[in-house]
């Protein structure tokens, strides 16, 4: 079981950002994929989420044999997609422990009410092991976060909505060593067998905390090389551009 | 049942509000019908019936050559007042009734009218004392004996201005004069129905009273009088809720409210306001705050086809205080023209006006906000912030605020935003699997949440429903 992403071609406003882009990621595997900006890293991310507007032209993405790309983005969602935003967006007036409790809420059963007591025992436990400050669950979503506690929130849903697969784009950017450091712990105990992730970063830094299985490395729309966790390495040496000059060749 | 087990089921029985039940109407046999249109003969007629005093039947047709002598006030009001038929509305109905004291003296149909609304009966024995409008006169008042001990007065206008016409009469149309505006003037002319409370010196009232108002008579205008007098260092929450059955003509709501907060006092009035799209809700509302004194107004608007109305404060006393919170929303085919008026008349007076708007479909939401602060006065300050939330590109939102503010030893802060819920915000609440009606309509709750706070608990809950169901096919 898997999410199979197969020669996908996707654009915004008639410009074609994703070229092609064929990827598949097991459950009980860490994927990362990296690439400079404006090589497709967050289009993908929002792409498989279902964002609107960005229109796939071509090819297709499964979810363990369902078609992904025929669900409305709240039914992937449901279905076990999770996206940790790289710029999450604030919910005036609706406070994290709503927020999450209607998330939970939307995946019972019709007719069934969330327990609340359970939910809140579960909550703080999560929000302990993140180094979350519990008056947060009084705060408005992301409204007045730093970029460290927008992250950790990110994961903290993450948790909570138990995802089957999890992508995490560009989760390292406005991180501290310390936040880097408790959001990767945090993803790294949600790995098992049966859940698979796709970290989407610029820096090879997140890898060294989120130790990847394969890392792919993403340059205008295409997957153009992948390998073990040693290629991020590699990237991080030589930048970037020395993979333009093999694309050239290889053309 | 402890007193804890009986909240909860009152509580449930709000989240379950069904919209539907405000949409039915019982055959009805009134005793007193007034017929349709309007003369002295109407006002004859019902100062007969209600076998008003002299005084008020000369109060009622002065009211009506006022109401008669005005203009509508279309010249910066909506042109839809113009459909407003005047003479094909029945300006009072009764069924005869006289208000009771037990429930069990309720008449049966009108019980199950209150039923089918959805009005937990185990919510009475919470309320301090209740009062059921049904059609214009009250088919149920109660107010509990401990009250009564204590020298609250709860009745109807009747019955106030009958039995406690020492107290009810120095301030009938003070707050209010019969001339501010046309519909305050018809409303003097034929008013029934509505609250007259007087709040004995030094009593805090722990529970709040409430009333509910109901239209239940095809083209029957309603125009309650209320009138609430808190006595120095008192204090008063007042609650009125409405909802009304739809029907296919127009139907015209016409209150008047005057609030009188002696020195020290503080009395708060709030409203929930939900009625069908053909109602014209069109109502006039305003209290004097004396020295130190305090009046809030709360005030919810949902539904109508117009609601025109704009809660004042006027702070006769030095360092008194005024505050109008409101949340209007309008849906399509409907006009919330809503706002304050803040009233500065002595030093060292504060006021605070806080609304919040939601346009859905082709809704329209009006703020209309006056600050006065004369140039004789020190130390006055006013906060006003005004927020409209656009659902669809259909939406309307306008901004009229007044401020006058005269002298050089005041402080005023004024603040409006007008805002969308963004595309990012709702995609990213689908992406933790809200669907997207649910994704809006926690993204509007949200909106209004901090004012919604300011509601008692079974309103919050009940605002929140209704909020819900109003964002019911705005989106996809």
């Amino acid at each position: 079981m898997s999410l199979v992403v197969k020669d996908l071609h996707a654009a915004i406003d008639g410009t074609e950002i994703l070229k092609g882009l064929s990827l598949e990621v097991p459950k009980g595997e860490v994927h990362a994929i990296m690439g400079p900006n404006g090589s497709g890293k967050s289009t993908l991310s929002k792409v498989l989420a279902g964002h609107d507007d960005y229109e796939v032209t071509g090819g297709s993405v499964t979810m363990d044999g369902a078609d992904l790309l025929e669900l409305e983005i709240d039914e992937r969602s449901r279905a076990g997609l999770f996206l940790a935003f790289q710029y999450p967006a604030e919910v005036p007036g609706v406070t994290m422990a709503n927020f999450i409790r209607a998330a939970r809420q939307a995946r019972m059963p019709e007719g069934e009410e969330l327990e609340a007591v359970s939910y809140y025992k579960d909550l703080y436990a999560k929000m302990d092991q993140l180094g979350i400050d519990r008056k947060f669950t009084a705060r408005a979503v992301n409204e007045g976060f730093s970029g460290g506690e927008k992250k950790r929130n990110e994961v903290l849903q993450m948790m909570m909505l138990d995802p089957v697969y999890g992508i995490m784009d560009e989760t390292d950017s406005g991180l501290d060593i310390d936040a880097l450091k408790v959001v990767a712990d945090g993803v790294n105990s949600m790995r098992s067998p049966g859940r698979g992730f796709l970290v989407i970063t610029h820096y090879q830094r997140l890898l060294d905390y989120i130790e990847p299985d394969h890392v792919h490395v993403l340059a205008d729309g295409q997957i153009v090389r992948s390998g073990g966790k040693d290629l991020a390495l590699e990237l991080e040496a030589r930048g970037y551009d020395f993979l333009k000059e093999e694309v050239v060749v290889a053309g | 049942m402890s007193s804890e087990a009986v909240l909860d089921t009152g509580t449930q029985e709000a989240i379950d509000i069904d919209r539907s039940k405000g949409d039915f109407s019982y055959p009805e046999s009134h005793k007193f019908d007034a017929g349709v249109g309007l003369s002295p003969a109407t006002v004859d007629y019902i100062c007969d019936v209600k076998n008003d005093p002299d005084w008020v039947r000369e109060f009622r047709h002065k009211a009506l050559k006022t109401f008669e002598s005005k203009p509508m006030p279309t010249h910066w009001a909506t042109k839809d007042l113009e459909n407003i038929d005047f003479d094909v509305i029945r300006y009072y109905l009764s069924d005869g009734t006289k208000p009771t004291r037990s429930w069990d003296e309720v008449p049966d149909d009108i019980k199950e009218t209150f039923e089918r609304l959805g009005i937990p009966q185990q919510e009475r024995a919470f309320l301090a004392g209740v009062e059921a409008q049904y059609d214009s006169e009250a088919a149920y008042s109660n107010v509990k004996e401990e009250l009564e001990k204590d020298g609250v007065i709860f009745v109807n206008s009747t019955e106030g201005l009958k039995e406690h016409e020492e107290i009810f009469r120095p301030w009938f149309g003070k707050v209010i004069p019969t001339g501010d505006n046309k519909f305050s003037a018809l409303n003097s002319a034929v008013f029934s129905g509505g609250s007259f409370i007087y709040v004995p010196k030094g009593l805090k009232v722990r529970h709040p009273l409430q009333a509910y108002f109901r239209i239940n008579s095809e083209n029957f205008g309603q125009f309650e009088r209320t009138l609430i007098i808190c006595d120095e260092g008192s204090e008063l929450t007042y609650m009125e809720g409405c909802t009304a059955p739809k029907f296919e003509t127009t139907t015209l709501h016409s209150a008047v409210v005057e609030l009188v907060a002696m020195k020290d006092a503080k009395l708060q009035y709030i409203t929930v306001q939900n009625w069908s799209s053909n109602v014209f809700n069109l109502v006039t509302k305003r209290g004097i705050a004396h020295e130190n004194a305090e009046v809030r107004w709360i005030d919810c608007n949902i539904g109508s086809r117009l609601t025109m109305k704009y809660p004042g404060v006027v702070m006769k006393g030095r360092k008194a205080r005024g505050e109008v919170i409101s949340i209007a929303l309008a849906n399509s085919g409907q006009h919330q023209d809503t706002g304050a008026k803040m009233i500065h008349a002595a030093d060292e007076t504060t006021s605070n006006v806080v609304s919040k708007s939601i346009s859905v479909g082709e809704g329209r939401s009006t703020y209309r906000g006056q600050v006065h602060i004369p140039k004789h006065l020190k130390g006055c300050r006013n906060n006003t912030e005004c927020d409209a939330l656009l659902i669809n590109s259909s939406s309307r939102t306008d901004t009229y605020p007044a401020i006058t503010v005269r002298g050089n030893q005041h402080a005023t802060q004024h603040e409006a935003s007008v805002s969308q819920v963004s595309a990012e915000m709702l995609f990213y609440m689908q992406q933790r699997g809200l669907s997207e009606g649910a994704a809006m309509s926690l993204a509007v709750n949200g909106f209004v949440n901090d004012l919604v706070r300011e509601f008692p608990m079974e309103y919050s809950v009940e605002l929140k429903r209704l909020i819900e169901l109003e964002m019911e096919g705005s989106v996809g």
